[in-house]
């Protein structure tokens, strides 16, 4: 990676343009606007010619990394291959063109794909229908949540304002809660990070929703008493949320559906192979049991009995969480994933993926602490070096990687821990692939040992070092002109 | 394993598995319930696996039954012309195969990238400073919705004008009935928002914001000349909905001296494709950053004095505020933040006002050529750009299907029974030629 230190800005000069319309064929013009309600200001944007902005952004993708990179172990995040084919079959312009308005039946293509891969995520999760209009997890989160509350006040139950997070959950858990109006209560996680059930009976009564689990849970451990939980859950007129973020070593072995789950969201970019984009987008499908169908958001998509495919709106439905469909093009990739894989080879998914992680696991515990020393699904965390005297934190471990051509773990989650490292591989790593991050991770232990200062300085070979995030933070820099104005 | 995204070999199956100590795959999972397990004898109701020939065959089966129409609506997605470098760029690997920058270090690519997309959209907007995107343009309505009562004391209603765009107003009510927020409607006079109603709602006290569009339902250009004003002596904060492109052409947010700018940016360039990916964005004004949701880059140095860039006050976010958070947004639409940054840099000023020109231009011709048809007369006399309404003699299903049947999209119906067109810079002499031919066969 190479160090490249332009802002689009920069390479700007009065007269140059990078675009290609046709000559304006009309007479009438913006000057008609009356002139209280014109821009007077300039707009800021840059003018550049085309191959500048083809050069600028090429030199900027050369300082990322991402899964064509290299090995992005990065935990929770399920940083799978992005198959090459999904990207095709996202970019025809058989959908491109397709306005989200316009009448279902010159749209019957785009509304079956829209029906099979709901079909399909309702088949593999183990539940009656799914939405696939929430934009990314968290938005997912937020829309089942609001389909657990529908579901308590359409039967007239209004005290069900509570509902319970595990205190190991993902950050995501508690603030969805928040945005959707319930109270949060939290309860404690035994040492190994699966819920006490003594506690959780404890707060069990007629003012709880439900509750938000991850299952495997965010240690990578599966709930074992799942069964004994959703019961529990049940009887006190709660329902089971379950957070897919984890579905992915679960993909042909077990489905939520079986273990009592009422809702779950799916991260679309995790277990289904579309790309994580740099942040998004995503797609965060919600799937419900067949007593929570009406409450899906608006618009669904359904099949009429005549075969033909539309959008339509329901009374109960919680009302819609996305201006039209979501994020489609995501939705064209992974419903292209499942096809690939069909239900032979998905069935491995989720084994080949528990296969990495434990390999790795096995491997590395003698040189880093291993809190819980079990069985883990595709991830598992590390609670720092196993050799606590060289003063090496989690911190420098995930900056020296880079230095050796990897991504980090995902560092300092959960919370559970003080030095966590949450390695997830996924199923596409090779033996190779991981037995070289298992070697470096061996040689980074040693290091720790014999010239520390080498790790908590690092990275050394990145386009940039460590950087000053307390001034980022305290006197925050946001835009361009803000650049320029400290400049002077 | 005889599949290409999974690259084990029996052997090295074998091999892993004796390393720990493990005699099948399904000793992974000898920690799930029996009666949970997924065993060998049971199957996903799912095809067989597709080659990727019989992928390419599917999709085009898929694509047959899709048509490709002539797109004279808008209502919230927008026929604009896509430059051929955009797609080119979004797939580089290295952008598109990355998450979130958490490792600054090997991550200054995007963060450059979504740098330069909170700086366009400020200036744009006319605002001070911008998050890294949001979801849609409906949900960062609703965010500023939560965010106008979160930047207010003591304040409990927030007011959203009646001409705002159809499928943003459903999004906030959706946000709003959950998150137990007092949203009151806005009349309208003749179309646009009532300064007259807005300051009769503030009377109460009570109000924490407006919430208006900058181009509304009705594709009218609203006048805000002293909206901002009754906002602030009530310390309540006015908030615009804005249509990116046709800030090079109108008054902006900022100049109307608004607290809180959103919008959809798939205005800039972004395919129509069914709804989406498209890219939300808000803005707003310094005082307002630490309330402001999602993803926020700011530039820094690093320990040798390099300029750099990194995810910063983070200490809004879900992941250390938990439910305290300014939301519970943990993400961005970052790839598509970089589809309108690159738009906005191969436009420039002089691109985006020639899209906005031939916008007009069209969609003027569009209006008053359907007005001599004597079919359509005009619902309101109000300045527009690219999208208007009419009332028409038409039965709407007919005229709509007339359209159809030649292969365009257009009359929408709106609530209240008006039709509306709307012209891009896509739109030729010759479509509207074919459109109004249809229309005089009526």
């Amino acid at each position: 990676m190479k160090y490249y230190d332009r802002l689009i800005f920069e390479l700007s000069k009065e007269g140059r343009t990078g675009y290609s319309l046709p000559r304006n064929p009309w007479k009438q013009s913006t000057n008609d606007i009356p002139a209280e309600l014109q821009r007077t200001t300039d707009t800021g944007l840059p003018q550049v010619d085309e191959l500048g902005v083809v050069r600028h952004y090429t030199n900027l993708s050369n300082m990322n990394f991402g899964v064509d990179t290299g090995f992005y172990p990065l935990g929770s995040c399920t940083m799978k291959y992005n198959p090459k084919i999904n990207e095709e079959m996202a970019g025809l312009n058989g959908f491109k063109n397709l306005h989200p308005l316009q009448p279902a039946e010159t749209a019957q293509g785009a509304l079956e794909l829209y029906y099979e891969l709901n079909r399909s995520l309702a088949t593999i999760t183990g539940m009656a229908e799914c939405t696939l209009n929430p934009f990314a997890g968290a938005h997912g989160e937020l829309t089942g949540l609001m389909i657990m509350r529908q579901y308590h006040l359409l039967r007239g139950d209004l005290k069900r304002t509570k509902v319970i997070v595990p205190d190991s959950a993902h950050g995501t858990n508690p603030a969805s809660a928040a945005v959707c109006g319930l109270d949060v209560v939290e309860v404690k996680s035994r040492p190994d990070g699966t819920i006490d059930i003594e506690s959780l009976r404890s707060v069990l009564d007629d003012t709880i929703a439900g509750i938000m689990m991850t299952n495997p849970n965010t240690l990578g451990l599966f709930e074992t008493r799942i069964l004994e939980i959703a019961k529990m859950v049940h009887e006190c007129g709660g329902l089971l949320y379950y957070d897919g973020a984890n579905m992915n070593p679960l993909l042909g072995r077990c489905r939520p559906g079986d273990m009592g789950f009422d809702i779950l969201h799916l991260n679309l970019h995790k277990t289904f192979s579309t790309p994580h984009g740099g942040g998004g987008p995503g797609a965060g499908a919600v799937g419900v049991a067949a007593h929570l169908t009406e409450y899906l958001p608006n618009p669904r998509v359904i099949r009429t009995a005549d075969g033909r495919y539309e959008a339509v709106t329901g009374k109960d439905a919680i009302g819609q969480v996305s201006g039209f469909l979501g994020n489609y093009s995501v939705l064209q990739r992974a419903y292209t994933y499942i096809l690939a894989l069909g239900k032979e080879y998905i069935r491995y998914a989720g084994p080949l993926a528990t296969l990495n992680a434990n390999y790795i696991k096995e491997e590395l515990k003698g040189d880093y602490k291993l809190p819980i020393d079990t069985l883990c699904k595709h991830e598992f965390v590390f609670d720092g070096l196993a050799d606590t005297s060289t003063g090496v934190t989690t911190l420098d471990i995930a900056k020296r990687l880079l230095d050796y051509g990897y991504h980090a773990p995902t560092i300092y989650f959960p919370l559970l821990f003080h030095q966590s490292i949450m390695i997830e591989p996924t199923e596409t790593e090779s033996l190779e692939t991981i037995d070289s991050f298992i070697a470096i991770m061996k040689k980074i232990a040693e290091e720790a040992r014999t010239m520390p200062d080498e790790l908590k300085t690092a990275p050394h070979n990145t386009p940039v070092r460590r950087l000053d995030e307390t001034t980022a933070a305290k006197t925050p820099i946001l835009t361009y002109t803000e650049l320029k104005n400290q400049a002077e | 394993m005889n599949f290409s995204y999974f690259p084990h070999t029996e052997e090295d199956i074998q091999k892993m598995l004796e390393r720990i100590g493990m005699k099948s795959l399904d000793d992974l999972y000898a920690d799930i319930p029996q009666e949970v397990f997924f065993s060998d004898d049971k199957e996903y109701d799912l095809p067989s696996s597709y080659s990727e020939e019989e992928i390419r065959r599917r999709f085009a089966e898929l694509e047959s039954r899709n048509k490709n129409l002539t797109i004279f609506a808008g209502a919230g997605a927008y026929d604009h012309y896509a430059p051929s470098v955009i797609p080119y760029l979004l797939q580089r690997s290295e952008f598109i195969t990355a998450y979130t920058p958490y490792q600054a270090e090997i991550s200054q690519g995007t963060l450059r990238y979504i740098f330069e997309f909170q700086s366009m959209i400020a200036s744009l907007t006319g605002m001070d400073c911008s998050n890294a995107s949001m979801y849609d343009g409906a949900t960062a309505a609703a965010e500023a919705v939560m965010m106008a009562l979160a930047s207010t004391r003591k304040k409990t209603r927030v007011l959203v004008s009646a001409t705002m765009p159809e499928h943003v107003r459903k999004v906030i009510d959706t946000y709003a009935k959950y998150r137990g927020i007092n949203i009151t409607t806005v009349a309208h006079t003749e179309g646009v928002t009532s300064l007259e109603a807005v300051k009769a709602e503030l009377a109460a006290g009570d109000v924490a914001g407006l919430l208006a569009p900058a181009i509304n339902k009705y594709g009218i250009i609203e006048d805000f000349t002293g909206f901002a004003d009754a906002m602030h002596e009530q310390k309540a904060l006015f908030m615009v909905y804005a249509d990116p492109s046709a800030l090079a052409a109108i008054k902006t947010p900022g100049e109307w001296d608004a607290d809180i700018a959103c919008g959809d940016g798939q205005t800039l360039g972004i395919p129509m494709n069914f709804g989406g990916a498209y890219v939300g964005f808000l803005a707003c004004k310094k005082e307002h950053v630490r309330k402001l949701p999602g993803r926020v880059v700011g530039a820094t140095k690093d320990v040798d004095g390099k300029r750099a860039f990194v995810l910063t006050l983070q200490a809004r976010e879900q992941h250390i505020r938990r439910e305290k958070a300014t939301s519970n947004i943990c993400s961005n639409q970052s790839l598509m933040a970089l589809y309108v940054t690159i738009y906005l840099a191969l436009m420039g000023p002089k691109g985006l006002k020639e899209v906005n020109e031939m916008s007009y231009g069209g969609a003027h011709e569009l209006y008053n050529r359907l007005i001599a048809t004597g079919k359509f007369t005009p619902v309101f006399d109000k300045p527009f750009l690219k999208e208007f309404v009419l009332n028409t003699t038409l039965p709407v299903d007919k005229l709509q299907e007339a359209l159809l049947k030649e292969g365009i999209f257009g009359a929408l119906q709106t609530e209240e029974g008006y039709v509306s067109f709307c012209v891009t810079e896509r739109r030729t002499p010759a479509e509207i030629d074919r459109l109004i031919n249809v229309i005089n066969t009526l």
